[in-house]
């Protein structure tokens, strides 16, 4: 099948900041598209050009064939969008929210309503469909957002953070049905998220983005093989001194450096452990932790962006509380 | 097209209902003015034709609710900004100018609700009782062109405010001087000459004459003029929002 997205030398620039820099990259029809990468990385702003709501400064990109400056009406005709931050009406009710986008979108009246209630059973709001969103939770909020953005099935659907937090039973249901709208559907899926559990048992592949660049581009097993080896993280308070020490042998493939630890790539691990301690006692360097794990997606974007995604975690929704206070001055 | 534009009047509509307090506040002004300033100057006004300045002043009222109101829900659009509502539009396969006309015909909608309410509470409190259904119908279509007309410009401006801190400038600025150069107080042909031009180019003026026309027989414009004047106005403004909001960024 071909490819549905067609990125090049896209680029945006804002006064300052340069918050995608000359990517390019392909999403091939049907796929489940995972884009990665910590807090300011230039996700949101890619997808929001992809959608039409920002032009770009550089670079050409097409969706489902349409060029995104050019036939901008084609393509919000091919799109849909889960909104990172709050997009709702909180003066309407859950269902006249899920109604208004329906309408909009042209759904037909008798699938739009039996779609509306079966969706909202999904999120579990459909006993809320006629309370006004301001009363709702923030998690009752984002799975309404969700909700509405499946409504009506398009050939592209860009989920940005969907299930931030959401809790893991709802989660998982959430997934189960995207997967569902994507096989029978055919509906391609560019999703990001901070779950990485998550990014790795739905993509079918990965771009990991820091920096405004696309630093890797692959399937899941491909990212984590390419790394090879098994990693040993390691908790010390003298990670450098640690560092300088373990640089001089040669089973320690490389290193990554992180706020309060140091991750090293070695191939079989089990069999060099008691070296490495061994190696840090008679330096006097204290071990809080120690851990051995075969390479997950976590330790993918840990290599590629220097950042454990749970330093990440907390931000957005710092970045949400803020908003928040300054919706209410 | 006229699907999107049914959605966003519909909308527009169910908040409107859902906001009765609101509704009530914005009757209060107008009626509070009407008191006030009506009966207090009955005295000392001398008016050509019909002699009482409550009165008078009905169609003036009346506008002002229709313009007000109009205003504020045109500039409803920064608070979609900020909520980010406008996002969830923006990228719906609709265009613009759609969006755009069903935002206008709502807060027209709305307004013209506001406006038939302050006008039987007016007429009731100012024994205004003598009327005909055709000179009701005049005062409507006048009314409808305030309410369309004055929506459009509220979205015009705030197509280009990026929050709501420019509003106190609006209404102090904007709003009032409208509002009190208009004929909607005063009889423009007692008026100083500067009074009187100024509000020759405030389209406001033609909107409250046609009103006055409809409801008691009598202007000082012709209301075949307000109307050419007003429906001009109309389009112009229109379209102008409509270009200022085909700009918007979500
Ligand atoms: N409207 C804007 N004006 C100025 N700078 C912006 C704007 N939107 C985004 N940026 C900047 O662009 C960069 C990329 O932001 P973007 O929202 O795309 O990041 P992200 O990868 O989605 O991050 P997160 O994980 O926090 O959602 C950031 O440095 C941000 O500050
Ligand atoms: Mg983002």
């Amino acid at each position: 099948m071909g490819n549905i997205i067609e990125i090049k030398n896209l680029t945006k620039r804002f006064d300052k900041v340069l918050a995608v820099d000359n990517i390019s990259f392909s999403v091939k029809q049907g796929e489940i598209f995972g884009f990665l990468g910590p807090n300011g990385a230039g996700k949101t702003t890619t997808l929001s050009m992809l959608a039409t709501l920002l032009s770009p400064t550089k670079g050409k990109a097409s969706v489902n064939g349409f060029d995104i400056e050019k036939q901008r009406d084609n393509v919000r005709h091919s799109i849909g969008m889960v909104f990172q931050d709050p997009t709702l009406d909180e003066e309407l009710t859950a269902y006249e929210n899920m109604d208004f986008h329906g309408r909009l979108y042209n759904v037909p009246k008798n699938e739009r309503k039996k779609k509306i209630i079966e969706l909202l059973q999904l999120v579990e709001l459909d006993k809320k469909k006629n309370d006004l969103v301001k009363t709702f939770s923030g998690g009752m909020r984002r799975r309404l957002e969700i909700a509405r953005g499946l409504l009506h099935e398009p050939k592209v659907l860009f989920l940005d953070e969907p299930t931030l937090g959401l809790d893991p039973q709802t989660r998982n249901k959430i997934w189960a049905h995207i997967k569902v709208l994507n096989k029978e559907k055919n509906v391609t899926i560019i999703l990001t998220t901070h779950y990485m559990d998550e990014a790795d048992k739905l993509c079918d592949r990965i771009a990991i983005i820091d920096n405004g660049k696309i630093v890797a581009i692959n399937t899941s097993a491909n990212l984590k093989n390419k790394i090879g080896g098994d990693i040993i993280t390691i908790g010390t308070n003298e990670r450098e001194k640690l560092l300088n020490i373990l640089k001089k042998y040669k089973f320690c493939k490389s290193f990554k450096e992180h706020n309060s630890s140091l991750t090293i790539n070695v191939e079989h691990a089990e069999t060099r452990v008691a070296e490495i301690v061994k190696l840090a006692d008679r330096n006097k360097i204290t071990i809080h932790t120690l851990a051995i794990n075969k390479p997950t997606l976590e330790d993918v974007f840990l290599y590629y962006t220097g950042k454990t995604i749970r330093e990440e975690e907390a931000t957005p929704e710092d970045n949400f509380k803020f908003r928040v206070r300054r919706m209410r001055r | 097209m006229t699907g999107a534009i049914y959605t966003l009047w519909l909308r527009s509509i169910k908040r409107f209902i859902r906001s009765k307090s609101r509704i009530i506040g914005s009757l209060a002004q107008p009626l509070f003015f009407l008191i006030i300033l009506g009966f207090g100057l009955n005295s000392v006004m001398s008016l050509p034709g019909t002699g009482s300045y409550v009165k008078f002043m009905v169609p003036g009222i009346v506008s002002m609710t229709v313009m007000f109101s109009s205003i504020f829900s045109g500039i409803q659009i920064i608070w979609d900004k900020q909520f980010g509502f406008l996002k969830e539009t923006l990228i719906a396969p609709v265009s613009r100018t759609s969006i755009m006309f069903g935002q206008t015909i709502g807060g027209a909608t709305t307004a013209l609700i506001q406006g038939t309410l302050t006008l039987i509470l007016a007429m009731f409190v100012a024994g205004l009782t003598s009327f005909s259904l055709y000179g009701f119908l005049i005062a409507f279509v006048f009314m409808i062109l305030i309410g369309l007309s004055f929506t459009a410009l509220g979205i015009a401006i705030a197509s280009k405010m990026e929050d709501m801190h420019g509003f106190q400038l609006i209404m102090n600025f904007l709003m009032f001087p409208l509002f009190f150069l208009s004929g909607a107080l005063f009889p423009l042909s007692n008026a100083p000459i500067i009074l009187k031009t100024i509000a020759h180019f405030n389209p406001l003026s033609y909107g409250v004459e046609g009103v006055r026309y409809g409801l008691l027989g009598t202007s000082e414009i012709n209301p075949l003029l307000s109307f050419i004047v007003l429906v001009g106005f109309t389009v112009f403004i229109v379209i102008l929002g409509g270009y200022f909001f085909k700009k918007v960024n979500a």
